[in-house]
């Protein structure tokens, strides 16, 4: 299977001529692109707009040809869930996470997820209408293990950031003081989440928590795809570090806790400090 | 098994050691490919079953379950649900090695004899089990085990709660568990397992589960292992059978079991040479 790390294709039917376009750094610290359409300079942030509008355009026409299942669903008031994109490329977390791990982590496991859960959710639909409890009670496990599934990695994807995005810059502001105050220290925080998350049997995941009605912050464990909120309903996720082997295991094979110390150079805590604020307020 | 090394009485103190080795697979590292890859057997026997192994020891040395087989650590360590740490690595330990065994190059195909008459009473037809094996190895959420069982054991179960509870005893049954779960706790024989931690085949088909399973049926198996298993495990059911009639029957007769009273720790004492002996 030949995995192109640089240049990340969710919708692979469509070919997309964008070609990686070119950057400088700015006096001031901020990136400039040359785009190939246009000719013009944007900023970063508005390529990314232009890239994502061009795409949603293609992916628009392709995906009206194969709309029908999708409106039917639509007809019958079911929401279908889809894959996120990845805001960076699959090979940008490079060398902590492989573009390899990434791209099946995202296209195979993720979206599988995705599949199940939909369909676990289809004839969910289906039971209740016809008010067949014990198929009801049946697909509860399901769409656990999928919705859960579907639900952690799209947190996943955006705890985690390419170092010039600021993956690995420590947390400032409130999020800082809260870890200071709640762990000693950053580094006793990531000192815990690696012990539990090295220590957890089989598969799972290890999360850094706002506890909304303690007002405190917390380390938590979760087994398969439970999502953090099984562990109480006023627990928020602000991190999760997904510990099943296929995060890490093409890279790091059984050393568990050599990724758990890599990990932490990509992740995102600026992510982490805006849900934190928002569920602290 | 693994081998233990019974009871090494050190001259000087009284220290008893017993330890678990790693056991190599019956065949070479490469020997099973291209259906499981040489680098898969170094890191999935060499690393994970290695440190399973290595934990054991250390978790056991100096404490009660030193010196027990590795079975019985396994039953005790389950403590009926409420596990204890030497459980995992113990029971990893003695999975792994069943698997290796559950394996041999040029295996698959079709087992034969009692094992197929068995299969097919049990199952309906080879295919049905296949498909019911297959399904349940695919549908173990996360880490775990698909395993082939035969089960001889009645409604009460010591050690665990028996998840197949019937009337009907002496059938192969298959049965999924997770992380380091195997059967030996409900008091089944186990015949056959596949392991379905990611870290068994994501080095050779990723995440492509069914897959691995699909070469691992008709490549792998060694039914040849798993009807000596069988053997085995009838040859067991009918032991305890036949104890439990004796049991029952000495019950029902009033006398007391005479078993015990060869490891009776009581010494008696007798005053004089004579033969007649006041204590029974």
């Amino acid at each position: 299977m030949k995995i192109d790390v640089n240049h990340r294709n969710p919708h692979p039917r469509v070919r997309l001529a964008l070609p990686l376009p070119k950057y400088k750094v700015l006096p001031h610290g901020g990136f400039m692109y040359k785009t190939h359409i246009s000719g013009c300079t944007l900023e970063k942030k508005n390529l990314l707009r232009l890239q994502m509008a061009l795409r949603s355009l293609a992916t628009r026409k392709t995906l009206t040809l194969a709309l029908n299942s999708t409106r039917l669903a639509q007809s019958r008031a079911l929401q279908t869930f889809s894959l996120p994109d990845l805001p960076y490329d699959y090979g940008a977390l490079e060398p902590a996470i492989s573009g390899e791990i990434m791209q099946l982590h995202h296209q195979k496991h993720h979206q599988t997820y995705i599949t199940n859960y939909n369909k676990a959710l289809e004839q969910l639909h289906d039971a209740i209408q016809k008010g067949d409890s014990s198929t009801v009670v049946k697909l509860q496990s399901a769409i656990k293990f999928n919705g859960g599934g579907h639900i952690n990695h799209s947190i996943f994807w955006k705890n985690l950031a390419p170092i010039r995005e600021g993956g690995g810059e420590p947390p400032h502001g409130s999020l800082g003081w809260a870890i200071d105050t709640n762990f000693g220290s950053l580094e006793s925080l990531i000192q815990k989440m690696n012990a539990e998350g090295a220590a957890l049997q089989g598969s799972g995941w290890v999360w850094l928590g706002l506890d909304k009605e303690l007002k405190k912050l917390v380390v938590e464990t979760t087994a398969n795809q439970d999502p953090l909120v099984t562990n109480g309903p006023n627990l928020v996720p602000l991190l999760g570090i997904d510990v099943w082997e296929h995060a890490y295991y093409l890279q790091y094979k059984n050393v568990r806790p050599d990724y758990l110390k890599n990990v932490w150079k990509v992740i995102n805590w600026k992510y982490a400090s805006e849900v934190y604020e928002k569920e602290s307020a | 098994m693994i081998k233990e090394r019974r009871f090494v009485r050190k001259a000087a103190s009284n220290v008893i050691t017993a330890t678990y080795e790693l056991k190599a697979p019956p065949y070479p590292l490469n020997a099973l490919e291209p259906h499981m890859s040489r680098e898969t057997l170094e890191y999935h026997w060499g690393k994970h079953h290695r440190t399973y192994v290595e934990n054991l020891n250390k978790q056991v040395v100096g404490t009660d379950l030193e010196g027990l087989s590795l079975e019985d650590i396994i039953i005790v360590t389950y403590n009926k649900g409420d596990i204890l740490p030497a459980f995992n690595n113990a029971a990893q330990a003695w999975n792994h090695d069943f698997f290796w065994e559950s394996m041999k190059p040029g295996g698959g195909g079709k087992p034969s004899g009692d094992l197929l008459d068995l299969i097919e009473r049990d199952f309906g037809s080879f295919e049905r089990f296949i498909e019911e094996f297959k399904s349940a190895a695919a549908t173990q959420f996360g880490s775990g085990w698909a395993w082939l069982a035969y089960k001889a054991n009645r409604l009460d179960v010591e050690n665990a709660v028996n998840p197949w509870p019937s009337e009907k005893d002496k059938k192969l049954v298959i049965v999924k568990s997770p992380n380091a779960m195997n059967p030996l706790v409900w008091d089944y024989f186990p015949l056959l397992t596949i392991d379905v931690w990611e870290h068994a085949y994501y080095l050779d088909f990723q995440n492509q589960r069914p897959d691995y399973i699909s070469v691992f049926m008709e490549k792998l198996v060694s039914w040849e292992t798993v009807n000596t298993r069988l053997e085995k495990a009838k040859a067991r059911a009918a032991e305890r059978e036949m104890e439990e009639e004796r049991r029952r029957k000495e019950e029902e007769e009033g006398k007391p079991t005479n078993e015990e009273d060869d490891d009776d720790d009581l010494e008696m004492y007798v005053d004089n040479d004579n033969d007649d002996s006041e204590a029974e």
